[in-house]
């Protein structure tokens, strides 16, 4: 694997470890904005053009800006005094380890039914274009429908009593 | 134990880490909007496999893993929007976000 | 003669490429078209601050700068000699690590912006088949800087502008999108160089540029709007007001880092204008087809400089809009707005060639936009002033 690879899967990876490890939940956020970096780079070095600029434009753009707007509704922008991690860290840590040693074994065993070199799909947005109107109409419309639904429910959910508990 | 030597095998553990992050993000974070977080890096561990698979599988001109992948994000946004909004919501009421503290069925 | 003058830049850049092996001809191609990007726009930004000051002052009926040089031009030289020797202030509390990456990570994306604007027949620095998106998602990156900024100066006033300028930019963004769906629809494509390349015909003299149509001025005007508040330029410049914030998001920052920021915004403004000047008005095409042997890329420049100019004539006349003004400005005027635009350029093309398509398109953008004048931005509580008194 080229250098390249390294070098985004180390900034991903980075990123990722800092949303585990650090205090301050601002830099969290801020942390999870260079894993979504990272990994839109990634689907770039996949070839995945139009998937990797929906990362960008979705995740860093809207995700990230909402995740840091909650943070500041809720006052945790300043360094919590307490603890930080919850009282049973530990069993959640070896449920991770677990559940990736069992994805890496799945993996490593497979090694040998994986395809090596491929040529790069010729994709253009055109061909997705029409894959979203033709075969995936359903889903786009279902999307679409959720879509609506989550908004109406999420300024429902969040908005302001105008009696009641305050 | 060639696993490693084929490109896919490395997106595919780069993707494995990733996920096993995001999941101790959201178990062991007292915050609730670091669990949502950690969630967020477990979709996009999964988009990072589905278009990992599109580009290296048999028939990549079918799209199938770049659909996904794109209809994951764009579900994943909603998601995160209605948990942050609940979120918010649950702030109000109880005045903090710490899940520690948010444990009794009563109020 | 005119193909040469109109393609010399690139004649220059193959001769140069010339000179060196096979093998890095890409390489260099890239490196060789970026160095020319961060020389030039830079440049330009210099020009223009000249041209702001000058231009704001006359519209205010004074001068403008005129000790630095002949009418002031070299007032740029100071002002960067001023920048560069300021000492660099970091409040004590400030967060020192995303303090200083926010100039920073704001400009790297503004610069990458202008990687897929075709500034000439052939001159695009990297003629992506999704160009429009990665403009876009450039775009968006900017929001997050601006909040780094206004948040790791630990200063109330930073984190007011930053949440306003965020809030701002979010809602703007969805209507610059939108503007330019439009444009995608009737072209095709969403390669700015195939868009720029669609709008080069001429009907008999005249261009056949997508302002020149209702839906294309219906989505100039709306991209127009949102172009200047995505770039926080006045009327909607409140993050950044002096009589309402200090400075906004980049109150803390002093020296280099302020030009950063202030270099940031104008860049922005460059390439938003490029945007704009390559989806609706023809990119590096002449306005008449009896003036092609003018070479393309001064078209595109004249261009972007004539909405530069716009940008600065707006500042200076228009007040500033409210907060909540500009809000529901937004989402219940330009937004409803750009989403019937989008209907009625999918209208156009259905209805095919002729004379009735015109009259249709623009009967129905009028009444819409009469109609939504009235009822979006509607005001229900103009009785008489009531006044309340401190006690």
């Amino acid at each position: 694997m080229g250098v390249l690879f390294y070098l985004i899967a180390a900034l991903t990876l980075a990123g990722g470890l800092a949303v585990l490890l650090l205090k301050n939940t601002v830099h969290c956020a801020l942390a999870v904005t260079v894993a979504f970096a990272g990994l839109a780079l990634f689907f770039l070095q996949l070839d995945a053009q139009f998937a990797g600029f929906a990362q960008i434009l979705v995740y860093i753009g809207a995700v990230a800006i909402l995740v840091v707007f909650a943070i500041l509704v809720t006052r945790g922008s300043t360094t919590p005094v307490g603890q930080v991690f919850s009282e049973s860290w530990l069993v959640g840590v070896a449920i991770a380890a677990g559940v990736f040693a069992l994805f890496g074994w799945a993996v490593l065993e497979s090694g040998r039914a994986l395809p090596h070199e491929s040529a790069a799909p010729a994709v253009t947005v055109r061909d997705i274009g029409n894959a979203l109107v033709g075969r995936y109409v359903l889903p786009l419309e279902i999307v679409a429908l959720l879509l609506t639904a989550a908004t109406i429910g999420a300024v429902i959910v969040a908005m302001h009593e105008k009696e009641g508990s305050k | 134990m060639n696993g490693i030597a084929s490109p896919l095998a490395a997106y595919l553990m780069v993707a494995a880490l990733l996920f096993a992050i995001g999941l101790a993000g959201a178990l062991t974070r007292r915050n609730a909007i670091l669990v949502l977080i950690g969630i967020e890096l477990m979709l996009n561990a999964a988009n990072l496999n589905f278009i990992a698979f599109w580009r290296y599988g048999p028939h990549p001109e079918a799209l199938t893993g770049m659909m996904f992948a794109i209809f994951s994000i764009a579900v994943a946004a909603a998601e995160a929007a209605v948990g942050l909004g609940l979120i918010i919501s649950i702030y109000r009421h109880t005045q903090t976000t710490d899940l520690d503290q948010i444990k009794g069925m009563k109020g | 003669m005119v193909t040469t003058l109109d393609q010399i830049f690139i004649i220059l850049r193959n001769w140069i490429t010339g000179f060196l092996p096979q093998a890095w001809r890409p390489a260099v191609d890239v490196v060789l078209g970026v160095v020319t990007i961060v020389c030039l726009f830079p440049g330009l930004f210099a020009l223009t601050t000249v041209f702001e000051r000058k231009g704001l002052a006359r519209i205010q009926n004074r001068l403008g700068p005129n000790r630095t040089g002949p009418f002031g031009f070299f007032q740029p030289v100071a002002d960067g000699i001023k920048s560069l020797t300021k000492e660099d202030i970091v409040p004590l509390n400030a967060d020192a690590a995303v303090h200083f990456l926010a100039p920073v990570v704001l400009v790297v994306t503004v610069f990458m912006g202008f990687a897929v604007l075709p500034m000439g027949r052939n001159m695009v620095l990297v003629d992506m088949d999704a160009g429009l998106l990665f403009f876009f998602a450039m775009g968006a990156s900017t929001e997050v800087t601006v909040f780094m900024a206004g948040w790791s100066s630990r200063n109330k006033y930073s984190l007011l502008g930053a949440m306003r300028a965020v809030a701002q930019m979010i809602s703007y963004e969805v209507v610059l999108l939108l503007s330019g769906v439009s444009v995608v629809m009737i072209s095709g494509s969403l390669s700015l160089v195939k868009i720029a390349a669609a709008q080069n015909h001429y009907t008999g003299w005249l261009p056949n540029w997508y302002i020149f149509t209702p839906w294309g001025f219906a989505g100039f005007v709306m991209f127009a709007i949102a172009a200047t508040a995505e770039t926080n330029r006045s009327p909607f410049d409140l993050p950044e007001g002096e009589s309402e914030l200090v400075a906004g998001y980049h109150t803390e920052y002093s020296g280099f880092k302020f030009a950063l920021f202030f270099l940031g915004e104008y860049l922005a403004m460059f390439s938003i204008s490029g945007l704009g000047t390559t989806l609706f008005l023809g990119g590096w095409s002449a306005p008449f087809s009896f003036l092609t042997w003018v070479p393309s890329w001064i078209w595109f420049f004249a261009k972007v400089m004539v909405s530069i100019f716009v940008f600065i004539w707006m500042r200076g006349t228009l007040p500033r809009l409210r907060q909540d003004q500009l809000m529901n400005f937004a989402w219940k005027f330009v937004l409803p707005f750009t989403l019937i635009n989008l209907m009625v350029t999918a209208l156009w093309r259905f209805m095919g060639e002729g004379w009735e398509r015109w009259v249709v398109c623009t009967l129905i953008l009028a009444a819409v936009f009469v109609l939504m004048g009235k009822v979006g931005m509607g005001r229900e509580h103009l009785g008489p002033r009531s006044y309340r008194y401190a006690e």
